[in-house]
């Protein structure tokens, strides 16, 4: 059976306008194809998936506390010792660690994205719908923001506001606004002159509803491949921060932390420092993928059956 | 006034130079008098519309035909406020005694879609690609109707992005009897179709359905067919009129196929350069077309009776508008032209039965109120007909305009 026929029987999709929990079921179709025909959005998908359950159930699946330290196992390398990924200096579970780490990875990560795309999109929107002096100011300050390193504004907003989720979450995110609101802008400056833009004030739609709900929609299919692209590199964000020992709490296991944590017994204990690091690389690429599949399933136009 | 006036005065005198377009009887239900759009580019001040006015009867077919860059759609779009970075003035546009140039720009949108809608040319791109067509209709339909379903940005959102318009709200049946209306088959299977699954003269009859979502009383039709091949153009074309007929709205149908013009239009309007050159019946027109720039224009047209072995094309090209001949526009490329046509034409062609000629030869200008006015010289105009009637053999333009296209 394939996973879109598995995806319709599931949902109980119908073709037509039916709506699967209150969602266009089209959509979810299509995702449901895309799925099918694509081993790379399948990888994308899994990896997404298991990465996302292994965060959100931690407290249920980890074997062990991730703060409980045994003494007798410090750096323990392997199953020998009945840590499936060893312990790290303190004799903490790695595993347990790493699955908490996701928690706080994944969501700093979406978080600061998603901060990055509200606030950038309105403003590529305003101002690429506008043009004239407001995209001017708009992009003049979009131009500042992207004049400083990302690293730079991120250590002084948690210098300034402190440590802890939320203002790590915040830090990372205000890097990625600019280049939200610039690519943003660059769909709906060749958005605006479409004629259906025309066609809507035509019809008397007012600026609100153009900007929103017809050139919006528009812009989504490269905007969403961006989300996941900085998704990734948020998560990459908040794990440097981490390892300068900027990120959420010193004690808090976050991937970057961990990875940084193992810096120092790299000689000794490869495993504490390359664990973390290739649960990053596995889910960037992995986000990557899923976004590729996110876009095409988004984008009606290139699934052109009549 | 008379003909000493320098070429300069141009632009003041000819915003003299209109009349009330209306023959008296009942108001008409759009008025355009003297309307100037003006573009401010890098090159200069461009006119794209140099003082228009017409008027447009309930029910009726108005035709304005004219080349590209006649300035056709740009009189549209001024109408509706929509001529972007232009410059629109008039002495008067009113629609149904509301002053349309009075309005702000939210008056204008309680006006699109409502009063006066429209349907453009190329329906490949005037169909957002990513809503459904059921979608993108029941959404105009909200717009215009208080029906009781919420227009906030979060509910519009929503709808657009997740749920969709639900399938039992009224707005979503409207837009599925409004498909139907235009004659699009399965409309309410087709209503979940996106725009590149139809075909290009269904798009076209969706641009027609979402224009008459708000019960417009004129739908300004910009070159509705241009874009489709001759089959599905009459289909299209007779649809607006059946339109017509049932719900006795008017269309101002800008095309600028004579062919078109003749089998749907009650009276036509020909623009040449921004300006007008002559208005008719359709009838008139093509029986008796007056102006040398229209009876360029027929002549151009193919004819199955045709012995002539090339058709008759009129020589050279449309003016740069930043610099148009002073006078007649077309005076320069006018087999016609003489002395006078350097010369603004002053007042209004008085017409008989709403035939009027924008041009020196035809000389029955009045004052805006109807009165008699100096006219150019009057006798240099009768004299110039005369000897070009005497050598005009073989010449396309006879000013001695008998009926042979009659």
């Amino acid at each position: 059976m394939s996973v879109s026929e598995l995806f319709k029987r599931t949902i109980g999709a119908s073709g037509g306008g039916g709506k699967t929990f209150g969602v266009r079921s089209d959509l979810l179709e299509r995702f449901g194809q895309t799925l099918s025909r694509d081993l790379r959005a399948k990888i994308g998908f899994s990896v997404v998936l298991l990465f996302g359950l292994a965060a959100v159930f931690a407290p249920m699946l980890a074997p062990y506390d991730p703060m409980a330290q045994e003494y007798g196992v410090l750096m323990a390398p392997d199953l020998t010792s009945a840590h499936p990924l060893g312990t790290d200096s303190f004799g903490r579970d790695l595993l347990a660690r790493l699955m908490f780490g996701a928690r706080i990875s994944l969501a700093v990560g979406l978080g600061a994205v998603t901060f990055g795309a509200v606030l950038g999109i309105l403003i590529g929107l305003v101002s690429g719908y506008y043009g004239g002096y407001v995209d001017d100011v708009l992009m003049r300050a979009v131009d500042v923001m992207w004049a400083f390193p990302w690293l730079l504004i991120a250590i002084m907003l948690v210098a300034i506001f402190g440590q802890g989720f939320w203002n790590v979450m915040v830090a990372v995110g205000f890097a990625y606004i600019d280049d939200f609101a610039r690519l943003a802008r660059g769909e709906v400056l060749s958005i605006r002159e479409e004629e259906y833009t025309m066609a809507a004030k035509s019809v008397g739609l007012g600026d609100r509803e153009i900007i929103f709900e017809e050139v919006f929609p528009n812009t989504v299919a490269p905007l969403i491949v961006q989300f996941t692209v900085f998704t990734a590199r948020a998560i990459l964000a908040e794990s440097t921060l981490s390892f300068l020992g900027l990120g959420v709490k010193p004690t808090t296991p976050t991937w970057g932390a961990l990875l940084g944590q193992g810096r120092g017994f790299i000689t000794q204990a490869w495993w504490i420092s390359i664990v973390p690091g290739i649960a990053i690389m596995v889910t960037v690429l992995g986000i990557n993928l899923f976004g590729d599949a996110l876009r095409d399933a988004f984008d009606v136009k290139e699934t052109g059956e009549t | 006034m008379s003909s000493s006036l320098p070429p300069n005065a141009n632009a003041q005198q000819e915003s003299n130079a209109t009349a009330s377009p209306t023959d008296g009887g009942d108001d008409p239900l759009l008025v355009v008098e003297d309307l100037h759009t003006t573009f401010s580019t890098d090159r200069g001040e461009v006119p794209a519309v140099d003082g228009v006015s017409f008027a447009i009867e309930e029910g009726e077919v108005f035709g304005v035909v004219g080349e590209s860059g006649s300035g056709k759609s740009v009189t549209a779009l001024s109408l509706l406020g929509l001529a972007d970075g232009a410059r629109v003035e008039a002495d008067r546009v009113s629609f149904r005694d509301e002053d349309l140039l009075a309005k702000d720009e939210r008056g204008l949108r309680a006006i699109r879609g409502n009063d006066i809608s429209m349907i453009f040319q190329d329906p490949m791109s005037s169909l957002n690609p990513v809503m459904t067509v059921g979608e993108q209709i029941a959404e105009v339909v909200r717009h215009h109707n208080d029906i009781g379903e919420s227009r906030s940005l979060f509910a519009e959102l929503r709808r657009k992005y997740v749920t969709g318009t639900s399938e039992s709200s009224a707005s979503w049946e409207r837009a599925v009897e409004l498909l139907e209306t235009v004659g699009i088959p399965d409309p309410g299977d087709r209503a979940h179709e996106y725009p590149h699954q139809l075909s290009g003269g269904m798009k076209q009859r969706v641009m027609i359905a979402q224009a008459l979502a708000g019960d417009p009383d004129l739908i300004i039709a910009d070159e509705p067919t241009t874009a489709l091949d001759v089959t599905i153009e009459a289909q299209i074309l007779n649809e607006l009129l059946d339109l017509r007929d049932e719900f006795g709205v008017s269309i101002m149908l800008i095309t600028h196929d004579l062919a078109v013009v003749r089998e749907t239009c009650d009276r036509v309007a020909v623009m040449y350069a921004g300006e007008l050159m002559e208005t008719a019946d359709a009838g008139t027109l093509f029986d008796d077309p007056r102006h040398p720039y229209t009876r360029g224009l027929i002549n151009s047209i193919p004819r199955t009776d045709d012995d002539r072995e090339w058709l008759d094309a009129i020589e050279g090209n449309v003016p740069d508008p930043t610099a148009k001949p002073s006078g007649c526009p077309f005076s320069d490329r006018c087999g016609a032209a003489f002395s006078l046509c350097g010369e603004p034409l002053v007042g209004y062609p008085a017409g008989k039965s709403g035939h009027r000629t924008w041009c020196h030869l035809y000389n029955d200008a009045v004052s805006r109120d109807g009165d008699e006015i100096d006219h150019v010289d009057e006798m240099k105009a009768k004299q110039h007909i005369e000897e070009y009637a005497a050598a005009a053999d073989g010449v396309p333009y006879r000013p001695d305009f008998g009926s042979e296209y009659a």
